[in-house]
């Protein structure tokens, strides 16, 4: 506990933490964060796509010095993919070998780890990320609510295993639907929006390689002013880091300002139909966002 | 801790405020807001806001709701009118983000308007159909299409060898296994997606439609109902009592755009601009029903219905206009949208509609196909 105490003093101190890491979070977040950290709790964000919700853990795991464990979710997902799976070709080869002398199939040779067992057979050192529990189906929450209640699995070949420590676990969710009430009232939770545009510029300004100030501004006035239309796909924080970048290497290679904007939309807008609706407005959306 | 200080029971009194507001608050949330603010210090009322958000977990879509709830309770700000939305833009509503029983509680303060439209349905009374519809419940939940699940099941006979149980029984066995255990993906109904329009021009058919939605969320095990309007609405949680008056009294008073203009295309990209609405399409039964009489051009529901064709398993359109033998699809807005259905057929009355949902998973040429021959 002293250890976690002195990496997670206060929101403000998360916050720093999180700067040094290059991950601009506001007030809300680091007090999401510094909460779940302090109270034990897993930690739910939820937001659109592409806000940094999976760059925050990875953030996170690094802040705390321990490795970032990731259970991808998909429709489907069971115990299986998701706790820990017994290798049953070495079992069998195994009995074979050992004839008539008796062994112990159970052991942890034959068993194959997943990310939750992982976890928590190395509570300090890990963190877990469950990526996208909207995409996982009801049996798999329902599976999950009993590891994030007591932090334990039960294998019927070798009994409970309970984890010494209560590990940091943080779920991704991108609200394609609603999470049962039993998760949600479980968790801290923070919903991630679009930041405002100051504060893109700076996550802009960090994140991308050779962008300059202005350039990162200006791609912050623009990629608000077009999230504010409606957009199949809106573009992304990251998307918006990628446009600055392409954009960047486009003027550098000799296309004069706002014609390296538009030769580089196809980084920001990933979708025909949006590219259509926005390519008359396009121009002014730049020029507004260059002066 | 036995006794609890002052400021605790003020901040369990804001849990209750929630609580009466139609908010979600678990005992272990209000739990955790206490320990939450003790470890913020707290400096500020901001830390206290803070805590309660990320402790209490509002839904996103109610935040103005907590905020102004917040204020009350902590600022004594009496203003509690929610923000309105701005006008231009499809206004939507989640069923969801009110519990059930307390669905008009939060809503009172709007007046008028609202008890007008309950009126309204109340004034409109149902009769003989009954049959129609309990024959119709029973028959749809083997009627519905079906997709593989990804998930698998254990069965005795047919399927793939399950390997887990195999060895469970062989070690038992010692090294025989007398019947090797199987598994298998099971069929499952795929979501069924009913998009009601519910504006002037389709009136006389509102309350059948309702009573449909009504018994197909009693009895699909995936269903999701919307109505579209001038607005969007959500009435899925609405609908979901068993009684069916008390249901559609409340999807009534919960949905705020009866019989008003028409904004199908709007509605539906405002349906498609949510990720989690947008998701209840994909690999569904899309119905929508509507007579297609848009408003004003018809480019927006162009775009609008070819992304849910791109999303949909089954893309069909019940007008009830197509129960005259003259109908053919001409408007303009119904020939440049025809490409994108799979069936455009007859929806004005309940035993026409019923029996193109239970038809739903038999392959039929597509609309534009059918219609051509005809015209």
């Amino acid at each position: 506990m002293s250890r976690i105490e002195s990496i997670a003093p206060s929101p403000e101190a998360v916050a720093e933490s999180l700067a040094e890491q290059r991950y601009v979070a506001d007030e809300g977040l680091a007090t999401a964060i510094f909460l779940a950290i302090r109270l034990g709790k897993p930690l739910l964000l939820e937001g659109a796509p592409g806000v940094g919700k999976t760059e925050a853990a990875k953030v996170i795991a690094r802040m705390l010095g321990s490795e970032l464990v990731r259970l991808q979710c998909y429709e489907g997902i069971d115990a299986a993919h998701a706790l820990y799976e017994w290798n049953y070709q070495r079992q069998l080869l195994a009995i074979r070998q050992a004839g008539e002398h008796e062994i112990d199939i159970y052991d942890d040779r034959f068993l194959i780890e997943r990310p939750l067992l992982k976890v928590l057979r190395k509570p300090d050192a890990s963190v877990l990320l469950v990526d996208e529990i909207d995409r996982s189906d009801h049996e798999f929450e329902a599976l999950l609510l009993e590891f994030l209640s007591d932090f334990q699995i039960t294998i019927p070949e070798r009994g409970t295993l309970a984890a010494a420590a209560r590990p940091v676990v943080i779920l991704t969710s991108n609200r394609t639907r609603d999470l049962a009430e039993a998760l949600r009232r479980r968790c801290v939770y923070h919903w991630i929006g679009y930041p405002d545009a100051e504060r893109e510029a700076r996550i802009i300004a960090l994140r991308a390689g050779d962008v300059a100030e202005a350039t990162a501004r200006a791609v912050a006035r623009a990629v608000r002013d077009i999230r504010a239309r409606p957009l199949a796909k809106p573009p992304g924080i990251s998307e918006a880091i990628e446009w600055a970048n392409a954009a960047t290497v486009l003027e550098k290679g000799g296309s004069p300002w706002p014609e390296a904007f538009r030769r580089a939309i196809g980084v920001l807008v990933k979708d025909e139909e949006d590219l259509a609706y926005l390519a008359p407005d396009f121009d002014k959306i730049v020029e507004d966002a260059l002066s | 801790m036995s006794q609890l200080a002052p400021a605790a029971d003020h901040l369990l009194g804001f849990a209750r405020l929630l609580r009466s507001a139609g908010f979600a608050v678990a005992p272990e949330q209000s739990i955790a807001l206490l320990r939450g603010v003790t470890l913020l210090g707290p400096r500020s009322m901001e830390d206290i806001r803070q805590a309660a958000l990320a402790t209490l977990a509002p839904q996103p879509d109610r935040r103005g709701d907590f905020d102004a709830l917040f204020r009350a309770w902590f600022w004594g700000d009496a203003e509690l009118a929610a923000e309105g939305d701005s006008d231009d833009e499809t206004r939507v509503k989640d069923g969801n983000a009110a519990p059930e029983q307390e669905a008009e509680e939060p809503r009172s303060e709007k007046g008028g308007a609202l008890s007008s439209g309950a009126e309204r349905l109340g004034a409109r009374r149902f009769a003989g159909r009954g049959s129609t519809l309990a024959a119709f419940g029973r028959a749809l939940p083997t009627a519905l299409p079906v997709r593989r699940s990804l998930r698998s099941v254990r069965t005795r006979s047919r399927g793939e060898p399950d390997l887990r149980r195999s060895l469970r029984a062989i070690a038992r066995t010692d090294g025989d296994i007398p019947k090797p255990p199987k598994r298998r993906r099971p069929l499952v109904q795929r979501k069924l997606l009913l998009l009601i329009d519910i504006s002037g021009s389709m009136k006389q058919h509102t309350a059948d439609h309702l009573d449909l939605a009504h018994t197909i969320v009693r009895h699909a095990e995936r269903a999701e109902i919307f109505t579209i309007g001038t607005r969007l609405t959500r009435i899925t949680p609405s609908l979901k009592a068993a009684d069916r008056d008390a249901a559609l009294a409340r999807a009534a008073g919960f949905v705020e755009d009866w019989d008003g203009g028409t904004r199908i295309g709007p509605a539906l990209a405002a349906f498609l601009a949510i990720p989690r609405f947008a998701a209840f399409a994909r690999g569904a039964s899309v119905v929508l029903l509507t007579d297609g009489l848009e408003r004003g051009g018809h480019a927006e529901m162009e775009i609008a219905l070819r992304r849910l064709s791109t999303r949909a398993h089954r893309l069909s359109l019940c007008t009830p206009l197509a129960a005259d033998p003259r109908f053919r699809p001409e408007t303009a807005a119904l020939r440049a949208v025809l490409p994108f259905l799979d069936d455009l057929v007859d929806g004005s009355s309940l035993e026409a509609l019923t029996r193109f949902i239970l038809s739903l998973a038999r392959p039929a040429p597509a609309a534009e196909t059918i219609w051509r021959k005809a015209s």
